[in-house]
């Protein structure tokens, strides 16, 4: 899924001759590889960017693991099975792409533990209904879809990597939620009345992904020039209003903001304001599960310390056993 | 949490390709690396074979004397096809 809101780490000015090259590399449209010179605000704030992405992959599990057990058919507990697979997966890609930059996996394990680091605000949200599988493929994972397409395009080859098999992956995301959300509009009353209030809880929050509007972001102009953001929050939140809008209509479920309307001087659908108190709110801990989310990734780790336990055990029995 | 080392996971996408480098992982050993990458690199007929490298014996060259090495190979273009002049009504060349 995905990631939001990280500022660049450095300063622009009294440029070094080095950090000149190395800006040259980047407007030349070369790739950054991992052992290649790179200043250390592009090296932190890749750091914290990567690594805040794959806790958010790895939080974003649990919401839809919430459901796994409900799903209503066999084929939607598999297909549900699959996407949390999946997002599991995109966060080793993930974790594997940080590290590249000389971070270890345990000190990002242990700063996620310990509460230190973000994920999305999105993934502290309550799962109440079945539309809510529904509604995060096609909405939550279709935002990360727009964010992700263009960093498959960054100038940092490991994270532009790991980029592409997620976006790979992450389109039969959104294409299972839009299924769920079909079949429920055109279902019983109370069927379409579930997809609405889902879509009435998820709308807002789901805006609220791509980050604090540009004119609070002061650090998009130095991400954006090292190519590590390709686009700014307002843009992308904007492409997404655009492309979903028309999506809602075919569903024929109503995007709760009276404000929404097409602008065809603009060619852009108008949209009301966010409140971003919320958003606020929940990045400092104080949304709906917050606590929830923290409490279950600690008592996973902590059920699953003898199974690593027992690995590195056989590891080194084995290893003793060959050297006999 | 201690890490596990590091491992480079290969993978062969069809027979008679070559192995191309997919990513890592961490696993305590090279048989649950194995097994691990199959769950994380191949989840989607990715692969029909799977090489598991530690990170740590891979010894590679230096980005910064990239120009020295790979300079000798840029000063020889006589090494490409393209650089000959071929009459049009000469064929099979």
């Amino acid at each position: 899924m995905y990631t939001q809101m990280v500022e660049a780490v450095g300063e622009q000015n009294g440029e070094t001759a080095q950090e000149r090259h190395f800006q040259a590399r980047i407007d030349a449209g070369q790739t950054i590889e991992a052992k290649d010179w790179m200043p250390e605000g592009y090296r932190k704030t890749l750091i914290r960017q990567i690594s805040q992405h794959a806790h958010s992959e790895i939080v974003g599990q649990l919401p839809e693991a919430n459901w796994i057990t409900r799903a209503p058919t066999l084929r939607r507990k598999a297909i549900l099975l699959a996407k949390v697979q999946d997002e599991a997966g995109h966060g080793l890609y993930l974790y594997g792409a940080a590290e590249t930059l000389g971070v270890s996996r345990s000190q990002l394990v242990d700063d996620l533990l310990a509460g230190k680091a973000k994920y999305s605000s999105i993934f502290n949200y309550p799962t109440l209904t079945w539309a809510d599988m529904g509604t995060i493929g096609w909405l939550v994972d279709g935002a990360a879809i727009m964010n992700q397409i263009p960093l498959c395009r960054c100038s940092y080859g490991p994270y532009a990597r790991a980029m592409i098999r997620i976006c790979k992956e992450e389109s039969f995301h959104q294409r299972q939620g839009f299924e769920i959300m079909t079949i429920l509009s055109q279902g019983t009353s109370e069927q379409r009345a579930m997809a609405q209030d889902a879509l009435d809880r998820w709308w807002w929050p789901s805006l609220m992904m791509f980050g604090p509007p540009d004119a609070e972001s002061p650090h998009t102009a130095q991400s954006k020039r090292w190519k590590i953001k390709l686009l700014t929050n307002d843009e992308l939140r904007q492409r997404f209003v655009d492309q979903t809008a028309p999506q809602a209509d075919y569903l024929r479920l109503k995007i709760p903001d009276p404000a929404l309307r097409w602008n065809a001087s603009a060619g852009h659908y108008d949209f009301g304001p966010i409140d971003w108190a919320e958003f606020y709110n929940v990045i400092k801990g104080n949304g709906p599960c917050n606590r929830d989310r923290m409490r279950a990734r600690r008592t996973a780790n902590d059920d699953g310390a003898w199974v690593r336990a027992a690995a590195t055990e056989y590891a080194q029995k084995r290893k003793a056993e060959r050297a006999a | 949490m201690n890490d596990w080392p590091l491992w480079e996971v290969f993978i062969r996408s069809q027979n008679g390709l070559a192995h191309k480098h997919a990513g890592s992982l961490h696993a305590p050993d090279a048989e649950m690396a194995v097994k691990n990458a199959r769950d994380v690199y191949t989840r989607r007929n990715e692969g029909v074979s799977i090489w598991v490298v530690r990170s740590a014996d891979i010894y590679a060259s230096d980005p910064g004397e990239k120009e020295e090495l790979f300079e000798p190979a840029k000063s020889k273009v006589y090494r490409h096809p393209t650089f000959y002049k071929v009459p049009e009504e000469v064929k099979h060349l």
